[in-house]
């Protein structure tokens, strides 16, 4: 077993290049709260270890154009405690907020969970119905590409060898616009998402409901955006047919397997519950505007 | 193995350890700084027991490395009470039974301080949610919260 | 004994726990506290396969490691022959102790113990069990208790021959023993019966979930000496069952318990410690063990799952006329599972006059069991309490007087056996009655049930030494490790009978060369047994105390008396003297004859049965299936509560262990016999915001047998809170669950198959 080594760069560019170098064998250090789990039951023996909340630009929430550009080593309870990101975004905060205890806030990163590329990752689904977009550092320069597209399965990401995400781009909203993110757990607390539903949607003047993207998680291989549920929103008041619709289209996309945490029929019926109760919330949110 | 050179502080004492990358913060308390009260239940920030305050927030020592303390601020159980006057909290936690084997009664302690000092009027559901990363497999909790909630009044001046 | 009659000083009052300071400031120091120069670690290589023969194991390359000092497998155990001894509550065979330890010819579950290594650090004994080459010959496992029984089931022992039926079979199976009490003519009793209820129901093995990991520390010296440091609930079975296993004179070994950070029956067994004295022996150096987390979920003693059936039946009235149960518990790789505990406490609250209870043990390829908080008792009453409440449904009668109406009074012939003497019962079922919680009113989709719970409480054989100091402060000394607060209860017992304040007097457990054998902390027994140790021996203290009093006054120790902390002259005959305190006499100690040691063995006997009821009230999504617990009130007889806090203690955490085993705790096996969730992030304990305030509510029926009239109380509150779960959710939806745990996926599958 070679010695693990460590280091914490002060700069992106350093980051990449100690990544780089290291050859497929290094894994970057945000929050620790996956990595140092797989650590220590042996799953992974990294040669390196690049922790990355020594760079500053990891670590800020900036505004940007109405929006907000957050840095990929920002954590649960810092972004919890930025009011203007939940002023605008309080789907992706709670979300965010629900990973694990107090203890785990304090530590797990935004970007972490993204890059962790589990499908039941709950910032995810919601990053996606914001139509969040990532900006990717690596040793061939800086790329934007959307949430959506990071993991690409249980544990897998479209990142190169050398990329990190630096940070993740929260859109400006218009007026009457919200979003919700709600998942089940069997206990109140400390589980993985059962299921995970994101909905955000704008109401016009009249409260139509002018857009709508609704996200799933843990429901298959990677969350999962699913256009035919927003369909089911977009252009009406979003009443109660309006509901079952989305509920409907929501348990048609659930492409879920049979686990210790849930079975497929549980898991499909449940994302059409959450669906139905976070475009609930959302709506109400979005009319309070 | 190479070992890394770490400075730190530690209940506001400068500490310098040495440890392998791959020791945890609360390997390093325990086997390098033979500070025991922070426990090791579960190794995966599962059950709280580990709880300390790194540059005061709450988190797992088990799921920090100990090369992560170079130039932070650690807060330990060791050093909750003040010379020979125990916090509030450890005071109420002995007079209500708020622990029976008390394994986990550290890492509760650190979690409730940390509550008080950011929320010092919370309810009992928030106290609850704060805690639930904190497992108790003795008490059922209820004594706990109780204990908690009264001491948040206390400091208060209710 | 009679119950003392005048007031108490102490008895019921709730000072600070002798050991407090200690576990509020993380000085107490637990298993995994202890370092010693030079010492290694031991860690466990343990099986992947559920069911595997060991062709061969070769050790070579672990051992030609750099800092790999010792590897040991079943070779290097003693081989013993099969012998059952009392351990706690259940019994444990020594052969079958041993292949646990460290499995000999096959491996029997995921996690079983194939070989233990010390090295110089835990990054080298990891590696040295990596190269441990290990050649299996994967068999046919099983799981189910059910398919266990089968008799085309794979087979896990060939020489088992299922004990207590005739004639025993000639072919082995799986089925360790049969048990069965039964009383009247059921037939005749089901025929009287204006309803029947009969259901099958299965509940799930669940884990103790202590969250402090299995550790040892182990020190042998040349001459074959060991000191063992661990996290035990008794340190003399540790020094016991070490001697057996390993071919030691018990006088060999001195175990010291370490603080034990939860148990609940779980650490009444070794898994480690042999393995430590082992390596430490082959080393020569102290060895130290810590279990991780997984390790603990795979390898250490869940309680048994079980498949059972119940039926009973009653008359308009709620009169019970027959009641049958058969309960088959899974036993894991070895028999001795809680079945036959499980079959005497099913109908123990009742005064049925006619019953009959089938128990079977059964071996699966699982960890074998280990106690578990009245072991066997809450899966036999899920049952029980369950039929009970559908029963009180069809009669139309309230569940509460249907429980009334049968429940066990002082004289009851108990269903295991004896008769009873003075028990609290009925007046739990008073309690709960006149309680608020029982009558306030729900809301949609709530839900309110009741259920009750018994456990035997045990007695047993204790030692007590109480050391009087130059200053008249004394210090106890008792064999019992204190899980919950017992040092606590048994200073308040001595500071009572010597009338000094509780300050004044420290307590420490004793390692196993400090005080005489004392059975271990289990059964509930500890604040009753060694409770009485202390009494005897705090009275043993008061007599030498009233001799040296009556030889500084020059009078006879006769008329001496001891009142309030004072020896007082008896009477006026006996002469004037200004009363002599504990401080003064102990002043005067050496001249007066030597230093003053009460010391107390006993052999306990009447522990007081106790019994519960509990109240839930549920809330049910009836779209996701959770079950939210709104309120919870546990009643229990405590005989006397000597400190009520500790007391209301183990009623809340019992509860919410029972409600963990209702709602969410599981062991989930892969198909091929693996654990699945071998952590607290899928083994789903209790967390603080799943719970509500659990009220605790003392009712005292005291114990005639113990000089304060206590009962032990830390068994029962487990006993009922599965049946008062699922019967507040039959209240709530009209949906009757039978399966436990009742998770989400499985209730909203129930509710969407309309129940």
């Amino acid at each position: 077993m070679d010695a693990m080594q460590y280091e914490a760069p002060g700069s992106v560019d350093e980051a990449v290049a100690l990544l780089a170098a290291a050859d497929g064998a290094a894994w970057v250090l945000a929050g620790g709260t996956d990595l140092l789990v797989q650590l220590r039951a042996d799953l992974i023996e990294p040669g390196l270890v690049v922790d990355i909340k020594g760079i500053s630009e990891l670590r800020a929430i900036t505004p940007e154009n109405g929006g907000f550009r957050i840095g990929a080593a920002v954590t649960g309870a810092e972004l919890g405690e930025h009011e203007g990101v939940k002023a605008v975004w309080p789907g992706v905060v709670e979300a965010m907020e629900l990973i694990g205890s107090v203890q785990i806030q304090g530590r797990a990163t935004l970007g972490g969970n993204l890059c962790n590329a589990s499908p039941a990752a709950d910032s995810v689904p919601a990053l996606i119905a914001a139509e969040a977009l990532c900006s990717v550092v690596g040793p061939k320069g800086r790329r934007e590409v959307a949430v959506a597209e990071v993991a690409t399965g249980p544990g897998e990401t479209s990142l190169g060898p050398g990329e990190i995400v630096v940070d993740i781009l929260l859109p400006e909203r218009p007026a009457r616009a919200a979003d919700a993110y709600l998942r089940f757990i069997p206990r109140t607390e400390m589980d993985i998402a059962v299921v995970g539903v994101a909905v955000s949607l704008v109401l016009d003047e009249r409260g139509v409901c002018a857009q709508a993207r609704v996200a799933l998680g843990a429901v298959a291989p990677r969350a999962l955006l699913v256009p035919e549920a927003a369909a089911a929103l977009i252009g009406g008041t979003v009443d109660d047919d309006a509901l079952e619709r989305l509920a409907a289209a929501a348990r048609a996309a659930c492409r879920p397997i049979d686990d210790m945490r849930g079975t497929v029929a549980y898991r499909t019926k449940v994302a059409g519950v959450l669906a139905r109760r976070a475009a609930g919330i959302a709506l109400a949110r979005a009319r309070s505007e | 193995m190479a070992k890394y050179h770490v400075s730190t502080s530690i209940n506001d004492e400068a500490v310098e350890f040495l440890c392998e990358p791959q020791q945890t913060l609360l390997d390093v308390l325990r086997d390098e700084l033979q500070l025991f009260g922070s426990k090791e239940g579960c190794s995966s920030g599962d059950c709280g027991a580990c709880s300390v305050m790194l540059d005061g927030r709450l988190v797992c020592a088990c799921l920090v490395l100990g090369v992560e303390a170079e130039g932070r601020a650690v807060e330990t159980i060791e050093g909750m009470a003040k010379g020979d006057q125990l916090h509030p909290l450890q005071q109420s936690f002995l007079e209500e039974a708020a622990l029976q084997c008390g394994v986990c009664t550290p890492g509760i302690l650190i979690a409730a301080k940390a509550l008080l000092e950011r929320n010092p009027n919370p309810t009992e559901t928030e106290v609850r949610y704060w805690l639930a990363g904190n497992l108790c497999r003795c008490t059922g909790y209820d004594k706990i919260v109780r204990s908690v909630l009264a001491v948040a009044e206390e400091m208060r001046g209710g | 004994m009679a119950t003392e009659v005048k007031e108490l000083k102490w008895i019921g009052k709730r000072p600070i726990r002798p050991d407090g300071v200690d576990k509020v400031t993380g000085r107490a120091k637990f298993g995994a506290d202890l370092t010693l120069p030079g010492m290694l670690v031991g860690k466990v290589l343990r099986s992947p396969h559920a069911h595997a023969r060991i062709k061969s194991i070769d050790t070579t390359k672990a051992r030609a490691l750099a800092g790999v000092k010792a590897v040991v497998t079943s070779a290097d155990l003693p081989e013993l022959a099969s012998e059952w001894v009392p351990a706690g509550e259940l019994q444990i065979n020594f052969r079958d102790l041993s292949s646990n330890i460290l499995a000999r010819q096959k491996v029997f579950y995921d996690g079983h113990a194939v070989a233990a290594v010390a090295a110089t650090s835990a990054a080298l004994a990891k590696q040295a069990l990596a190269l441990i080459e290990v050649d299996y010959e994967v068999l046919p496992h099983v799981i189910d208790v059910v398919a266990a029984m089968q008799p085309e089931a794979p087979l896990l022992h060939d020489d088992l021959f299922t004990e207590g039926v005739t004639p025993t079979p000639e072919t082995p199976s799986n089925i360790a023993k049969r048990v069965e009490f039964a009383r009247g003519d059921l037939e005749a009793g089901f025929a009287q019966a204006d309803a029947v209820v009969e259901r099958d129901y299965t509940t799930k093995p669940v884990h103790q979930g202590y969250i402090e990991p299995h550790a040892v520390v182990a020190s042998t010296s040349e001459d074959g000496q060991s000191e063992v440091w661990c996290s035990t609930q008794g340190q003399f079975s540790v020094r016991f069952y070490i001697a057996k296993l390993l071919s030691m004179e018990i006088s060999q070994i001195r175990v010291t318990p370490s603080e034990i950070g939860g148990g609940f029956g779980g650490k009444t067994t070794v898994y480690l410690e042999p393995l430590a004295v082992l390596l430490s022996r082959q080393t020569g150096r102290p060895v130290k063990m810590v279990m991780t987390r997984a390790e603990v979920f795979r390898a250490t003693g869940p309680t048994s799952g079980a498949a059972l059936s119940v039926k009973i039946g009653a008359t308009k009235d709620g009169t019970v006329t027959a009641a049958e149960a058969t309960l088959r518990y899974q036993a894991g790789a070895f028999p001795g599972s809680p079945v036959q505990p499980g079959a005497m406490c099913a109908f123990a609250p009742y005064a049925f006059e006619t019953f009959k209870v089938v128990g079977y043990d059964v071996v699966v390829n699982r960890p074998k069991v280990a106690a578990y908080r009245a072991p066997g008792s809450p899966i036999a009453a899920f049952g029980v309490e369950s039929a009970l409440d559908e029963l009180a449904k069809r009669l139309e009668i309230d569940p509460l007087a249907l429980r009334e109406k049968n429940a066990a009074r002082e004289g009851t012939h108990a269903a295991y056996g004896p008769r009873y003497g003075p028990i609290g019962f009925v007046e739990t079922l008073q309690a709960v009655r006149e309680h608020p919680h029982y009558q306030a009113p729900l809301g949609p989709n709530q839900g309110r049930g009741i259920a009750s719970g018994f456990w035997f409480n045990i007695g047993g054989e204790s030692c007590a030494m109480l050391n009087v100091a130059e200053d008249g402060t004394v210090v106890v000394v008792s064999g019992n490790p204190d899980i919950g607060g017992s040092r606590a209860s048994l200073a308040m017992m001595a500071a009572e009978v010597l009338g000094i304040d509780f300050e004044r007097v420290r307590i420490i457990v004793g390692d196993t060369s400090t005080i005489g054998y004392t059975f271990l902390t289990g059964g509930s027994r500890v604040t009753f047994a060694t409770g009485m140790a202390v009494v005897q021996a705090a009275e043993d203290v008061v007599r030498q105390l009233r001799e040296r009093a009556a030889k500084v006054w020059e009078i006879s120790a006769d008329a001496v008396i001891w009142e309030d902390g004072q020896a007082h002259p008896a009477g006026a005959n006996a002469g004037e003297f200004e009363p002599l305190s504990l401080r003064d006499i102990a002043a005067e100690a050496g001249k007066t004859g030597g230093p003053i040691c009460g010391n107390a063995s006993l052999n306990a006997q009447g522990a007081g049965p106790g019994f519960g009821t509990h109240i839930c009230d549920v809330e049910v999504d009836k779209e996701t299936g959770r079950v939210t617990i709104l309120r919870y009130t546990a009643v229990q007889d405590a005989g006397r509560a000597v400190h009520p806090s500790y007391v209301e203690g183990q009623l809340q955490g019992g509860a919410a262990q029972g409600i963990g085993w209702a709602l969410n705790e599981e062991y989930v096996y892969d198909e091929d016999g693996r654990l699945q969730n071998p952590g607290f992030l899928d083994y789903r304990v209790p967390v603080a915001s799943d719970l509500p305030m659990i009220e605790a509510v003392i009712v005292e029926v005291p114990n005639p047998n113990h000089p304060y009239g206590v009962r032990g109380v830390g068994e029962v509150p487990i006993v009922p809170p599965m049946a008062a779960v699922a019967n507040a959710i039959e209240n709530a939806i009209g949906v009757r669950m039978c399966d436990l745990p009742m998770s989400p996926p499985r209730l909203l599958a129930a509710i969407d198959n309309g129940g």
